[in-house]
């Protein structure tokens, strides 16, 4: 650590796990590896080759020297929106990593904070999108709009049946604690349940088949990320990989949150991922609309069902 | 809301490879009204084949079209030998079963073609690829046999140009073997996962009325529970002599369409094994030397539908007038009324689902506007290229004057 300066070592500290472990960079590196996975399996699904493990890394590179086109009409939210995403959305990884890599860490209501903060890319998509000039970003938008509300009840119905299985905690580090007493929570039947309803729910967030409709290339040529070019477009990029790495660790923790032990991490982390790459290679893409009818009627009642189950304590 | 977006499809798109250009009228997601622009890629064909002795004829309208490049080369053959008194008169028995061999194998290749690439449009990518590694046999097959694998340069007026080799029998028929498995695992995946039938069924319907309003052709008419096929309404080749069952539908969905295109092929394997089974040995070109003055027209069915070609000839070696109308030329038009009224995720594959192929199609078309939009005749458009070719010349003398 630096001594002296303008920073206190406390605060040096702090910056150090926001920027370096377990915030950006890291995150950052274990999501574009996972991308990586993602692209081989996927590659290798489809009878491809599929590309080397370093393939994401010389993309961001790649497109964060390439030059940024400002359409005509956008406005400043524009360039501002990668930013805001990937800033708050780091804040979360920051939180969840310190969560489980420093235990004893984190803070009363630290669940709800990430819950709102992995909100943020969405949100971040949304006017960056919206202030474009595009029609076919507004599409995007306004897709990505209704996904985030159709995805985000039966996700929190998921959560909150975690929350009542680890007796009102909503502090990860007690849910964690919880499990490690009494085993992981998706060996019961309201876990497993909850955890079919958030696993489609990060589907959705993730924007992986079935719901990547917002960014559909073959109907709204890439919409939301339509107008974004060169360093942006690496930054919405970085954000995805973040995201990956952060929704698959906080599905990790609130389900299977008995050993974190980093090979027990590490098997638990890529077992999530080869599911959702599997779901995301089996299935076509749905319209908007039956999306919203899937997250609020059938996920929705499973979402309740397993909140039910989980205040009888089954 | 009434508030009208435009969301276009094209010149450049994702969704289609070849410049097409589909203004979709928008009200948030629901297509309310749909502009059809083609012609980005007039080639002139018709115009060139006049210049072009039979022969060449051939090669020439095979380059029309990548994957049905033998039905325009064996609609055009078709149409000369309707002047010569007709196929089954002119043209030898064996050459017959191999046309039809060719026909329904190149039938084969594109039906799993545009499996995949519908498979693409839903965002099913695992099928699109999975389809287009099952089409590859397809393809060895056709380059076992012609040559190539795509534009096959099979057919000649009075003829084919290759023999199937006895030797090669056994091979031909174990591909198909392993096509069948193939098709069925498509059969089933289409049939059994809820998602696609959630994604097609009811989507971009075209009713049997529409179909005959609009004139459709092909697996799109059939889709719609039209009869109609060349193969059994004007037989060709072997067609006649064969077993197999016209697939008509009669939801006119794309679910519909989808499902005929895949039984087709299951016909078509039965067809190519007929004739594998059936065909006479002998020769295979008739060896035509004149072709007398008159008018000829020949029908075949390709893969997207009736492929018609008209010939005029005045008893030189070359044709004096050759008019071409490729299937997607009707179908492309029912778009009209078949993606009108869904969202703009069911218009990609509404458009998708008659199998457009616009290179067939292009042509010059004048509009007689009654706006400020200038119409240009034949000579117009001459005059405008020689006018182009002079500034080029001028321009050529100017850099070498310095």
């Amino acid at each position: 650590m630096v001594q002296g300066g303008c920073f206190g070592e406390e605060k040096m500290k702090t910056l150090f796990n926001y920027l370096i472990f377990p915030g950006f960079l890291f995150s950052a590196m274990i999501g574009l590896l996972a991308g990586w996975l993602d692209r081989k399996v996927t590659a290798r699904i489809q009878w491809r080759v599929g590309p080397p493990w370093y393939q994401n890394f010389t993309d961001i590179i790649k497109l964060s020297g390439k030059e940024t086109v400002v359409p005509q009409g956008a406005r400043i939210t524009f360039l501002l929106s990668p930013y805001l995403g990937l800033l708050g959305l780091v804040l979360g990884a920051t939180i969840l990593g310190q969560t489980v890599f420093f235990s004893g860490q984190g803070f009363t209501g630290d669940l709800i904070v990430v819950v709102y903060l992995m909100a943020i890319p969405a949100i971040a998509v949304m006017t960056g999108a919206s202030s474009s000039a595009n029609p076919l970003a507004s599409v995007g938008a306004s897709r990505e709009m209704k996904l985030l509300l159709g995805y985000e009840l039966p996700f929190i119905l998921a959560i909150i049946t975690v929350i009542v299985k680890s007796n009102g905690a909503i502090r990860l580090g007690e849910i964690i604690n919880h499990q490690a007493a009494y085993g992981s929570s998706v060996f019961s039947l309201s876990g497993a349940i909850a955890f079919i309803v958030a696993l489609l729910c990060v589907q959705a967030k993730l924007g992986f088949a079935p719901f990547d409709i917002a960014e559909c290339e073959q109907e709204i040529m890439g919409g939301t990320l339509i107008e974004y070019s060169g360093l942006p477009l690496a930054v919405f990029k970085l954000t995805k990989a973040v995201l990956l790495s952060t929704t698959l660790l906080f599905l990790i923790i609130l389900f299977l949150g008995k050993d974190l032990s980093p090979a027990f991490l590490i098997l638990k982390f890529i077992m999530i991922l080869v599911i959702a790459i599997l779901i995301k290679n089996t299935n076509p893409r749905l319209r908007i609309d039956q999306a919203l009818r899937f997250f609020w009627g059938p996920l929705t009642i499973l979402g309740l069902v397993g909140l039910v189950l989980a205040t009888r304590g089954l | 809301m009434s508030h009208k977006v435009v969301v276009p499809i094209g010149p450049y798109h994702p969704l289609q490879e070849e410049p097409e250009f589909f203004r979709l009228y928008v009200e948030g997601e629901k297509v309310v009204d749909i502009d059809i622009i083609i012609g980005y890629n007039h080639r002139g064909i018709e115009k060139l084949s006049e210049a072009k002795h039979f022969d060449q004829v051939a090669f020439l309208v095979e380059r029309i079209c990548g994957i049905c490049s033998s039905s325009h080369p064996y609609a055009y053959v078709l149409a000369v030998e309707d002047i010569l008194g007709g196929e089954a008169k002119v043209v030898p028995e064996r050459a017959l079963y191999i046309r039809t061999i060719i026909d329904e194998m190149q039938r084969i290749h594109s039906h799993l073609l545009w499996l995949g690439l519908a498979g693409h449009f839903i965002g099913y990518n695992t099928v699109w690829m999975w389809a287009w590694k099952y089409r590859e046999p397809v393809l060895d097959m056709f380059e076992m046999i012609t040559g190539n694998r795509n534009n096959y340069a099979m057919f000649k007026v009075g003829g084919i140009r290759r023999d199937i080799k006895e030797e090669d029998m056994p091979v031909l028929r174990k591909a198909l073997d392993e096509l069948v498995p193939a098709i069925d695992m498509f059969y089933g995946a289409v049939m059994d996962d809820p998602v696609i039938q959630a994604r097609l069924k009811g989507v971009g319907v075209l009713t049997r009325q529409q179909a005959i309003d609009w004139c459709v052709l092909g697996p799109t008419a059939r889709a719609s529970g039209l009869n109609i096929d060349i193969r059994k309404d004007e037989p060709y080749g072997a067609c006649d002599r064969l077993d197999w069952k016209l697939i008509v539908e009669k939801d006119g969905d794309i679910f519909a369409k989808t499902k005929v295109r895949i039984l087709e092929l299951y016909e078509c394997v039965r067809m190519i094994r007929q004739c594998l089974d059936k065909m006479p040995k002998g020769s295979i070109d008739a060896d035509i030397q004149d072709v007398p003055a008159g008018e000829g027209i020949g029908r075949v069915e390709a893969p997207r539908g009736e492929c018609l070609h008209y010939v005029k000839t005045d008893g030189t070696n070359r044709p004096i007038r050759h008019k071409i109308r490729a299937p997607s030329f009707m179908n492309v038009a029912s778009d009209k009324v078949s993606a009108v009224g869904g969202t703009i995720s069911d218009a990609t594959i509404t458009l998708a689902a008659v199998d457009p192929c616009y290179c067939c199609t292009e042509r010059v078309v004048v509009l007689d506007r009654k706006d400020s939009h200038k119409v240009m005749n034949g000579w117009d458009l001459i005059k405008l290229s020689q006018e182009k070719t002079d500034k080029i010349k001028e321009g050529l003398k100017n850099a070498a004057a310095k």
